[in-house]
């Protein structure tokens, strides 16, 4: 809060700011667009600072979380054109078999997946109101009224299990479909990729219960904030690579 | 004026403290053990890579030994077999590759500057730091384990290439000993993308003032470029050592054609190798950068530092780092001009590979450029930097051979790659740790490595280096395979067994005097001579503060940063170097 760290941003300016006093030519002064360093110093700007650069972890990360389902889009569509050897003819024959999708179910589940993201969105903004309204509770005799909290973060963790439930009832329907992990390449990757979505959407489901334990404990409204804004955009992505996913499964088969 | 306090006189600075989130621990588990703290996470992850040196190095002399007596009975471990022989060279790599490469330069000497040299207290996600270190060195313990297993260690390289490496069938050490060896992989690639998070998020977020991206030391442009270059590949790698594992343990057929073990035919079918081929070179590739961009970075700091003299092209330097890095990205398919690649793939790939020596050269010509009429100080360190410039064009030399196809055809799968590979990425990067190791001991541990010592060391290292490695380069044009057990039975190659056992002589005095190094090392550590706080006369941040630096690095104070980093013998200064926090202005800049 800008208004809080008024008295130190004007000292830091006046007396601190090595941009003020410079001497004409020679070094040239600092310049902005240096890390955390030059930011005030109390309590919710560096909630802010850790905000920022938590989210900038998650882009990272979401960087480094793309290259595996890149490299697995590569192999899907590399070992998707690859003839092989047939043993009994001797001729080249293509084993990639067109896997029959349970594809009412994963719509289902995609409903599901996006709903989350919707109700995520809100705890997201829940919490961001809720820890921009912290100080004020903190002053003696400001009442700021009952908020009605609708348990988004809970709907949230419920879609996801949703989701992830209907993810394995997906599995079984393949199974009795007759596709296994090793039946074909094609039902190698329907499981590699999805596998690998949900144990994402497992971890970020993980922290979503971290999140709501640390509430029980009241640990202070900025740190959950943090967490779970991070976890919503998270769980965004991964709502964005299942679309992918899914759509890479039905239209590249 | 060193380092510049924002708010408060006593320097009670409340927002470095909120900064710093963690308080500075008392327990001796969370202090040396479990410790958040970056400086010892560096020194964790440097011990840990010189472990797994002693034992990569201990790996390569059996081979050694192996090669020109593959008879001989050793005591203890007996005859070396022709399996076992294998097992040796893929762990030699793997453990090298990935525990000592990979691991000293960029988690070492990494994770204890780059914070320091920018002016953060610590890395931006102190835990996950830890974690990092924790899951790297989980992942030593497992590849280790596997040399305990029925079968031994596996036998298919350090390239892991399928379907050797998916065939459980396919050899004693392709059992148990494989699936640790990819579990490790594994748990070695998160380790390392929890890592290079850590580093870009960093480096982007925590510089302190005045610390522009264009102030920043070239040591942390190369750590910054190696954590995005780690970022790219080790997500791929991961993906290939999971299908592989599917490939091994739950019978699907990614990497396996229809294949045929001791007239057994497999399950397998229509699985292709080159699948693997270009997903472990997809990371492969880079990986050699991630091992030797550090080193430059340490090498371009020392240079200047002890020839006095500004780095001769700073931006260069940094458009050569990126350019290496983006290029590295591009050239994965040389190491399969073999494997059956088109040859329109492989003239593209070949162009490529001979680009990368435009940045290469501006480099080598910006470090002689800054030797070049600089008062230089040939102090250890600088020897080693020097060294390292020397093994890095010496290795490179080669690389221009070996990027055209048809060259590589006779030249593929000989002691000549072994003998380049080893020069250019092994040793050089090697040299870029010792150089690091002797410039930095005085910041890490407050006293100075002896230096007549230092020097003995730095020459038979690299006399030895060269006697071991140039001669590979002859073997290999004479016709020399590499990975094979026993060719002293194989008659064309009778003539080259002087010059092997010239090389393995080479290797037992090379080896024997990295003894010398430890000693010193840890000698001195409880014995050298108190170091100053700036002893080489150095301008970047960690030789502003105390020695060694506090837990939060400044010391409370947040340090402010007003000039680059390579600012020697600027005129009209008092001193011939002018530190990045000296708030004065010089008239000529």
């Amino acid at each position: 809060m800008a208004a809080f760290s008024s008295t130190v941003t004007i000292t830091d300016q006046v007396v601190k700011d090595p941009k003020t006093g410079r001497g004409s030519g020679g070094t040239r002064p600092p310049l902005p667009g240096g890390g955390g360093g030059d930011r005030g110093g109390d309590g919710s700007s560096d909630h802010g600072e850790r905000l920022r650069r938590t989210r900038l972890g998650l882009i990272v990360g979401l960087v480094a979380s793309s290259m595996l389902f890149v490299s697995f889009t590569s192999v899907y569509v590399m070992r998707r054109g690859l003839p092989t050897l047939d043993d009994r003819t001797g001729g080249y024959v293509h084993d990639w078999l067109q896997v029959n999708l349970p594809t009412t179910l994963l719509l289902i589940n995609t409903f599901l997946l996006l709903l989350s993201s919707i109700t995520v969105e809100l705890a997201r903004r829940q919490i961001t109101r809720q820890a921009a309204l912290a100080p004020l509770r903190s002053i003696p005799g400001v009442s700021i009224g009952k908020e009605r909290n609708f348990p988004w973060l809970g709907a949230t963790v419920a879609l996801g299990l949703a989701f992830l439930t209907g993810q394995w009832m997906a599995w079984r329907e393949l199974g009795n479909r007759g596709f296994y992990l090793a039946t074909s390449p094609s039902s190698s990757m329907i499981y590699v990729l999805t596998g690998a979505h949900a144990l994402h959407l497992a971890g970020g489901l993980l922290v979503l219960l971290y999140a709501g334990a640390t509430a029980l404990r009241h640990k202070p409204v900025e740190d959950r904030r943090i967490v779970v804004d991070v976890t919503a955009w998270y769980w965004h992505f991964m709502a964005l690579v299942w679309l992918y996913i899914f759509a890479l499964l039905e239209f590249v088969r | 004026m060193v380092a510049q306090d924002a708010h408060d006189p006593h320097g009670n600075d409340p927002h470095a403290h909120a900064i710093h989130a963690h308080a500075a621990p008392t327990s001796f588990v969370r202090k040396y053990i479990f410790s958040l703290d970056h400086k010892v996470i560096g020194l964790q992850y440097y011990f840990l890579a010189l472990t797994a040196v002693f034992v990569g190095m201990f790996l390569s002399l059996l081979m050694r030994i192996h090669m020109i007596w593959p008879t001989a009975n050793l005591p203890l471990l007996g005859e070396i077999k022709p399996e076992t022989y294998l097992s040796l060279l893929t762990m030699h790599g793997t453990i090298m590759v990935f525990f000592v490469l990979t691991t000293a330069p960029q988690g070492g000497f990494g994770n204890y500057f780059l914070p320091i040299q920018i002016g953060a207290p610590d890395m931006a996600f102190p835990v996950l730091n830890m974690l990092s270190f924790w899951t790297t060195f989980i992942a030593f313990v497992v590849i280790l384990a596997a040399f305990f297993v029925t079968g031994g260690a596996p036998l298919h390289g350090w390239t892991g290439y399928a379907p050797l490496s998916a065939l459980p069938s396919a050899g004693p050490g392709e059992q148990l000993g494989a699936d640790l060896w990819i579990t490790s992989i594994a748990i070695f690639c998160v380790a390392s993308l929890m890592g290079a998070l850590n580093f870009i998020t960093t480096v982007l977020d925590l510089r302190a003032k005045g610390m522009t991206m264009m102030r920043m030391p070239l040591t942390v442009w190369s750590w910054f470029i190696t954590a995005i270059l780690g970022l790219l590949a080790f997500g791929v790698l991961l993906s290939a050592g999971i299908l592989l594992l599917l490939d091994r343990n739950l019978g699907t057929s990614f990497y396996v054609p229809l294949v045929v073990v001791n007239g057994q035919i497999m399950g397998h079918k229509g699985g292709s190798p080159l699948l693997w081929q270009h997903l472990f070179w997809f990371f492969g590739h880079p990986e050699v950068y991630i091992a030797i961009l550090p080193g430059m970075g340490v090498a371009s700091q020392l240079i200047s530092t002890f020839s006095r003299k500004p780095i001769f092209g700073y931006k260069a330097m940094v458009y050569a780092i990126m350019g290496i890095g983006f290029l590295g990205f591009m050239v994965w398919g040389h190491h399969m001009f073999m494997s059956g690649m088109s040859p329109y793939s492989a003239f593209a790939f070949s162009i490529m590979t001979m680009a990368i020596g435009v940045p290469s050269a501006i480099k080598t010509f910006n470090w002689l450029g800054t030797i070049r009429g600089g008062r230089v100080r040939f102090q250890t360190p600088m020897l080693y930097a020097i060294g390292f410039v020397s093994l890095f064009v010496s290795g490179g030399l080669s690389g221009p051979f070996l990027a055209q196809p048809v060259l590589d055809i006779p030249l593929h799968d000989t002691a000549f790659v072994v003998g380049h590979f080893h020069l250019i990425m092994g040793v050089a990067a090697i040299f870029g740790m010792f150089a690091g190791t002797y410039y930095w001991f005085p910041k890490m541990f407050g006293r100075m490595m002896n230096e007549t010592w230092g020097r003995v060391h730095f020459f038979l290292t690299l006399a030895g280096t060269y006697a071991i490695f140039m001669p590979m380069h002859y073997l290999g044009m004479a016709g020399q395979p590499r990975r094979y057990s026993q060719f002293t039975e194989l008659a064309y190659l009778q003539h080259l067994i002087p010059l092997n056992r010239f090389i393995t002589y080479a290797a037992i005095v090379t080896i024997s005097a990295q003894f010398i190094f430890v000693i010193n090392l840890f000698w001195s550590m409880f014995k050298g001579p108190k170091a100053s706080d700036n002893p080489w006369e150095a301008t970047t941040l960690e030789w502003t503060t105390a020695t060694p630096p506090p837990h939060d690095n400044f010391g409370g104070k947040t340090p402010v940063v007003y000039h680059g980093p390579y600012e020697y013998s600027v005129p009209g200064a008092p001193k011939d170097y002018v530190m990045q926090t000296d708030p004065a202005t010089y008239p000529t800049h």
